[in-house]
C-alpha cells in the first residue's frame, strides 16, 4: 500500500507530543516546505487499517503474507538508529527556556543602557570643564545660567519620554530585531559619538574657556536628542495607527475567518498583532470538534479501490484481482459515497435536536438554582446566623443542583474539558456578587469565547511559529501571504491594500426640496 | 383610444350614450364612478392605453343602473358631457358637469379600443372601397 501518497497525512494514532515543541532555533532555519514534510514523516506513526481488507477475502494468496497492512506500523524518514526530531528538539530545549528570560529584558536593558549615556553626556559635557579647570573658566552670566535651567527640563522632558517609549518589558519575542529599533539605535549612538567627538577634541583639548559656549554646545545636544526622540515616535508609533491594509485571517482547523486593517507594519510586526487579535476574537480552538469530519476522511478511504500489485503471476501492470471480491466491495464503496451525505445530515438534525434539548434543562435548572438565593436586605438581619452567608458558600449552595445539567451540556457540546468545576463555582461567585441574571450566568457556557478567557494553559502562548517567504523584518505588501503555525492548527493570513477611495461631492441646494402630492380619487356619479 | 398629443386636435371614433337620471331620495344618480382628471395621478389609472392620459374614465358601473342600462361600459372615456368637454378637466370639474341638479339627462360622448377596431373591421370588409 502506498504509504508516501497523501494518505499518510492521515494518522489514526497521532501522538499529541509528538508535535509539541518544535517551536525554536530550528524551524527557522529550515525552508517551509521541507520543515513540514520532515516533522510530519518522522513524528507519526501511521497504521493504516481499512475495514474490509481485500487480504481478509482472499485465502488463496498464502504464499505472501497479505495482512501486513494491517499489523505494519510505517515510519517513514527514521529508521531506529536515527534519532527522531523530537529528541533532537529536546535537547535544544533546555538552552532555548534559559535564554527565554534573557530575551524578553535584553530590549529593555539596551535601551537603558541607551538612555543612561544620552542622559550623562550633557551634564558630563558641562561638568567637566568645572572640575578640570575652574580657574581659567569664564564666569557664568545670567543667559548662561538660563541655559542652565532649560537644559534641566530637557532632560527632564527627555527622560520621561525614553521612559514611556522604550523602557519597558517587552511584550513579545519576535524572531528578528525591529529594523527601526537598531537604526534608531545607531542613530543615536552616532550623534552622541560624534558630539563626544566634537567635544574632545575642541574643547578638552583646547581647554576652552568661554563655558557660554560650551553650556550652548551641550543645550544643541539635549535639541538633537529630542528631535531624535520624535523620529522615533513617529517610525515606531504613529506609521502603525493608520489603516493601509486589510488583512484576513483564516484559521486552518474549522475555518473561521476574520478580518482586521492594520497599518504599515513589518511583516512580523503584523503577525504580532494579528495573534493579538486572534486570542481576543477567534472562539476557542477545541480539536473534539473535528474528530467528525476525521471519521468521514476514514470512511471515504475505506472505500476506495485496492489495487493488489504483489500478487505471485501478475505483471507489472495493476489489476484488480479477483474480480468478484472487488467488484463488490466497489459497488459497496459506491453505495456507502451515496449514503455519506445522507447520515451526514441526520447526524447534524439528530445533533441539534440533542443540544437543543440539553440546553432546555439547562436553562430551567439554572434559573431555578438562581431563586434559591438573593442578597440580604435589611429586615433579614434578624434571620438565624446559619442561614447568612458569604458569596463563596451560596455559589456553593446552590452549585449541586445545575451541576447535572451544566456537565451533560458541556458533554454534548464537547467542551467539558474547558471549564473545571472551580472555575464554574468560582463564575457563580461573581455572578452572585455583581446582581447577574441567569441567563446572565449562563452565556459563559452556551458558546465558546476568546481564548483568552480560558486558563492559560490553553493558550500555548510560547508556540507560534511564522512561516513566511518574504522576509519577516520587510514590510507587508499588497498580497503577500503568511502563516501561523500553532500546535494543532495554524493562521493563514492573507493581505489586500486598502482601496484608493475617491469621494466626490454633490451640493444640494435646502430650497430644491419641493413635493406634488399625486391623488387618485374616485367619485361617484 | 388613439394617442394624446397635447396640443394637437385628437381624433377618436365615439359612440353616442344618453342616460336619464334616476331619482333616488334627494338625489339625482347616474350609476357609475369616474376617475382621472388633470390635476391627477395618470400613471395608476388601470384602463387608459397611454399612461399619460388625464382623461376622465369610467372606472365603476353599478349593475342595473341607469348607466349599465344606457350601455355604458368600465373603462370608457368620456369626451363630452352636454357638449361640455371632458378630455382637460379638473376631476372636480367633470363631477359637477355631471352632477347638475336641473338636468335630468346626460348625453355622454365616449369611446372605448374596441369602437375603433369595429371601425377597422367594417372598413377592411370592403377593401375595394
Amino acid at each position: 500500500m502506498d504509504t508516501e501518497s497523501t494518505h499518510s497525512g492521515y494518522s489514526y494514532h497521532s501522538s499529541r507530543s509528538g508535535r509539541s515543541n518544535r517551536h525554536g532555533d530550528r524551524s527557522r532555519e529550515r525552508h517551509k516546505a521541507s520543515s513540514s514534510k520532515d516533522s510530519s514523516r518522522s513524528e507519526r506513526s501511521v497504521v493504516i487499517n481499512p475495514p474490509d481488507t481485500p487480504s481478509q477475502e482472499s485465502p488463496e494468496d498464502e504464499a505472501q503474507d497479505d495482512n501486513w497492512g494491517e499489523t505494519t506500523t510505517a515510519v517513514t524518514g527514521t529508521s531506529e538508529l536515527s534519532i527522531s526530531q523530537e529528541e533532537v528538539v529536546g535537547l535544544g530545549k533546555e538552552m532555548h527556556d534559559r535564554t527565554q528570560g534573557f530575551r524578553r529584558y535584553l530590549p529593555l536593558a539596551v535601551g537603558s543602557c541607551v538612555g543612561l549615556l544620552v542622559l550623562v553626556t550633557p551634564l558630563a559635557f558641562l561638568l567637566l570643564p568645572v572640575m578640570m579647570w575652574p580657574d581659567r573658566l569664564q564666569a557664568c552670566g545670567a543667559a548662561c545660567e538660563g541655559l542652565f535651567l532649560s537644559i534641566a527640563f530637557k532632560l527632564l522632558i527627555l527622560l520621561m519620554a525614553m521612559w514611556a517609549l522604550f523602557l519597558k518589558p517587552g511584550r513579545a519575542s519576535l524572531p528578528r530585531v525591529c529594523v527601526y529599533r537598531a537604526f534608531l539605535t545607531t542613530l543615536t549612538l552616532l550623534l552622541t559619538m560624534s558630539y563626544w567627538l566634537f567635544y574632545g577634541v575642541r574643547i578638552l583639548d583646547a581647554q576652552d574657556e568661554d563655558y557660554h559656549g560650551i553650556v550652548q554646545f551641550a543645550v544643541s545636544l539635549v535639541d538633537s536628542q529630542l528631535f531624535v526622540h520624535y523620529l522615533a515616535v513617529v517610525l515606531l508609533e504613529l506609521r502603525h495607527l493608520q489603516p493601509c491594509y486589510s488583512v484576513c485571517v483564516i484559521r486552518s482547523t474549522d475555518g473561521e475567518t476574520r478580518h482586521y486593517n492594520i497599518g504599515q507594519l513589518s511583516v512580523q510586526k503584523a503577525a504580532l498583532s494579528i495573534l493579538e487579535y486572534y486570542y481576543r476574537d477567534f472562539p476557542l480552538h477545541n480539536p473534539a470538534l473535528l474528530s467528525a469530519s476525521k471519521h468521514r476522511a476514514a470512511k471515504h478511504l475505506a472505500g476506495l479501490k485496492v489495487y493488489n500489485v504483489d500478487a505471485p503471476g501478475n505483471t507489472a501492470g495493476a489489476q484488480p484481482g479477483n474480480g468478484n471480491q472487488s467488484r463488490a466491495m466497489v459497488t459497496a464503496a459506491a453505495k456507502r459515497k451515496d449514503s455519506a451525505h445522507n447520515e451526514l445530515y441526520y447526524e447534524e438534525a439528530d445533533y441539534e435536536r440533542r443540544v437543543r434539548k440539553r440546553r432546555a434543562r439547562l436553562v430551567v435548572a439554572v434559573e431555578e438554582a438562581f431563586t434559591h438565593v438573593r442578597r440580604m436586605k435589611k429586615e433579614d438581619e434578624r434571620a438565624t446566623p446559619s442561614d447568612i452567608m458569604d458569596v463563596r458558600e451560596a455559589a456553593l449552595a446552590i452549585f449541586p443542583s445545575m451541576a447535572r445539567a451544566l456537565q451533560k451540556y458541556l458533554r454534548t457540546t464537547r467542551r467539558q474539558h474547558c471549564h473545571s468545576m472551580e472555575s464554574i463555582q468560582k463564575h457563580l461567585a461573581f455572578c452572585l456578587v455583581n446582581n447577574m441574571s441567569p441567563k446572565a450566568f449562563l452565556e459563559a457556557y452556551l458558546a465558546p469565547g476568546p481564548t483568552l478567557q480560558y486558563g492559560p494553559e490553553r493558550w500555548m502562548a510560547d508556540q507560534w511559529t511564522l512561516v513566511s517567504e518574504a522576509s519577516v523584518t520587510g514590510g507587508v505588501k499588497e498580497g503577500s501571504e503568511f502563516l501561523l503555525k500553532c500546535l494543532d492548527f495554524s493562521l493563514a493570513v492573507t493581505i489586500k491594500g486598502i482601496p484608493y477611495i475617491r469621494l466626490t461631492e454633490e451640493f444640494i441646494d435646502p430650497k430644491s426640496h419641493k413635493f406634488i402630492l399625486l391623488l387618485q380619487s374616485e367619485t361617484s356619479v | 383610444m388613439s394617442s394624446f398629443i397635447p396640443g394637437q386636435p385628437l381624433t377618436a371614433v365615439v359612440q353616442r350614450i344618453q342616460i336619464q337620471k334616476l331619482r333616488q331620495g334627494d338625489n339625482l344618480i347616474l350609476g357609475f364612478s369616474i376617475g382621472g382628471g388633470i390635476d391627477q395621478d395618470p400613471g395608476q389609472n388601470p384602463f387608459s392605453d397611454d399612461k399619460t392620459d388625464k382623461g376622465i374614465y369610467v372606472t365603476r358601473i353599478t349593475p342595473r343602473g341607469p348607466a349599465d342600462e344606457a350601455g355604458l361600459k368600465m373603462g370608457d372615456k368620456l369626451m363630452q358631457v352636454n357638449g361640455w368637454d371632458m378630455t382637460m378637466v379638473t376631476h372636480d370639474q367633470a363631477r359637477k358637469r355631471l352632477t347638475k341638479k336641473n338636468e335630468d339627462v346626460v348625453r355622454l360622448l365616449v369611446t372605448r379600443r374596441s369602437l375603433e377596431e369595429a371601425v377597422k373591421h367594417s372598413m377592411g370588409s370592403y377593401p375595394r372601397q
